[in-house]
């Protein structure tokens, strides 16, 4: 069932994960490989874990037990690992519903800070890559202004850009179009798609159906915190065998 | 109307040189106070929301103890009290910019508090995300945006201090207050001198307040 095409290491690696909001059980027993150039959507009903299980992958969320290795490096249990984590960080690159942007900064700015601060680089070069990662995104007009100054799905390209810069070998996506007005999820979505042509491994929450079927490798359906159900979209979507997959498919694809 | 008392103009500004040298003292205190309560307010603001209980718990303790205790206390403690226990007595004016310091800095820290926890926690996690340290998200991130929100309840309380200096007549330091004194001992003007000194109060408290109206004008310029 899971798309397991070649002798390549995994770069994620989640074995028997679980995590504990207080008393409450957010993920449950969790194992997950996700392959290098794979991509792999979330779905689920809301509170079902979605984002948590995401924000675990770069320690965004510590876990109580299990164990998770993230490109060779491996973070242990209640957030013991900073120098893994930190390597983790630099490797995975993340984009968030709200965006994020630093408000203070103009949008070239947003974008060279890590690639300066934590990898190192020279402005010039950091310049560069950020008019190149902009001009990808179809935005390379935009580099002088404010993040406020942006649309919606401006700012979300932009977002895009700051994690690109930081050269990744893994993207998260937390529902990177749900705060965006209808008519800005496509030009978003059309830079994702573009990402995972170029062989990215991207692994994606989101609640847009017709993307999730396109581009995913694998979809995985989350339910109160277990692995309800994995596949490709088509076995997934035409041919689902869990009963609460089913219900949740019927409840989205309505409208 | 009839009134037993005229307002004697030429008694007010007669007194004009007599008061004058009282305000380097006073914006000495103030903002040499402020200067060091920036800094203790830093410093006990940060160890507020510390992860680490105890350091918050100290901080907890400096700021309810300066906040809960009246500032004339604080000075007359600093002037006559710690003399005492050091054993050397203390200048008026150390005194003075001392009291505004400990004073002024436990509510700079509440200001700090207040500043950096107003930061959306995505910002945060976006900083993280993208390999910062919790150091580098702080230094770039988070307290650049939270400095900009703390500048008007800074610039209110650095008004606040300049007013508070005005106690300080108790221990002798010639600042505002203490010059009007003087000048009233010899002259009986209360009513001219009084009304010059709070003039004056009120032209350092309005330039303060347009400053700071220009700066908080051109720190949000880039938000
Ligand atoms: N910081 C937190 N503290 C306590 N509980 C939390 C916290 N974050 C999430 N939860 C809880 O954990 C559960 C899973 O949350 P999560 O955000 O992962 O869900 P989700 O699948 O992403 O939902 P949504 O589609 O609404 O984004 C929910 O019940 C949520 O209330
Ligand atoms: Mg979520």
């Amino acid at each position: 069932m899971t798309v397991t095409t070649s002798s390549e290491p995994s770069i994620v690696r989640m074995q028997k994960l679980n995590k504990h909001f207080g008393s409450l059980h957010v993920l449950n027993d969790i194992d997950l490989e996700i392959t290098p150039g794979e991509v792999v959507v979330i779905i689920g009903a809301s509170g079902s874990g979605k984002s948590t299980l995401i924000r675990c992958i770069n320690g965004l969320e510590e876990f109580q037990s299990g164990t998770l290795t993230v490109d060779g490096n491996t973070l242990k249990p209640d957030g013991k690992s900073s120098k893994a984590l930190q390597t983790i960080r630099t490797e995975v690159g993340m984009v968030f519903q709200q965006f994020n942007l630093f408000p203070h900064l103009s949008v070239i700015d947003n974008i060279t800070l890590a690639p300066m601060k934590v990898r190192g680089w020279s402005r010039s070069d950091a310049v560069a890559t950020a008019k190149r990662l902009l001009d990808r995104v179809g935005i390379a007009d935009q580099a002088d202004k404010y993040p406020s100054q942006l649309s919606g799905g401006q700012q979300q390209r932009v977002a895009l850009a700051r994690a690109l810069a930081m050269e990744p070998r893994l993207m998260l996506f937390d529902e990177p179009t749900s705060a965006l007005d209808p008519e800005m999820i496509g030009e978003v979505l059309d830079a994702m798609r573009e990402l995972a042509k170029e062989g990215m491994t991207m692994v994606i929450v989101t609640h847009e159906m017709g993307f999730a079927r396109e581009v995913a490798d694998r979809i995985i359906f989350i339910h109160k915190g277990e692995i309800a159900e994995q596949g490709t979209p088509e076995e997934f979507f035409s041919a689902p065998k869990n009963d609460h997959t089913r219900s949740f498919l019927a409840r989205v694809l309505k409208h | 109307m009839d009134f037993d008392f005229q307002f004697d103009w030429s008694a007010a500004f007669a007194s004009i040189p007599y008061l004058l040298p009282g305000i380097p003292w006073t914006l000495l205190i103030s903002f040499g106070g402020l200067a060091f309560g920036f800094f203790i307010g830093i410093f006990f603001g940060l160890l507020r929301i510390s992860p680490i209980r105890w350091l918050r718990w100290l901080a907890v303790c400096y700021i309810e103890i300066f906040r809960g205790t009246p500032i004339l206390v604080q000075v007359l403690f600093i002037f006559y009290g710690l003399p005492q226990l050091l054993g050397s007595p203390i200048n008026a004016l150390v005194a003075g910019i001392a009291a505004i310091a400990v004073n002024s800095g436990a509510y700079i820290s509440e200001i700090v508090r207040g500043g950096v926890q107003s930061i959306e926690r995505g910002q945060r996690e976006a900083s993280l995300s993208l390999g910062l340290s919790r150091v580098q998200a702080f230094r770039y991130v988070i307290w650049p945006q939270a400095f900009r929100r703390m500048i008007p309840p800074l610039g209110n309380q650095g008004i606040i201090s300049i007013k508070d200096t005005s106690l300080f007549s108790v221990i002798g330091v010639g600042e505002l207050v203490r010059q009007g004194q003087i000048y009233i001992a010899t002259t009986f003007t209360a009513l001219e001198v009084y009304f010059m000194v709070a003039l004056m109060y009120l032209a350092i408290t309005w330039t303060l307040s347009i400053l700071l109206r220009q700066l908080e004008r051109r720190g949000i310029a880039g938000q």
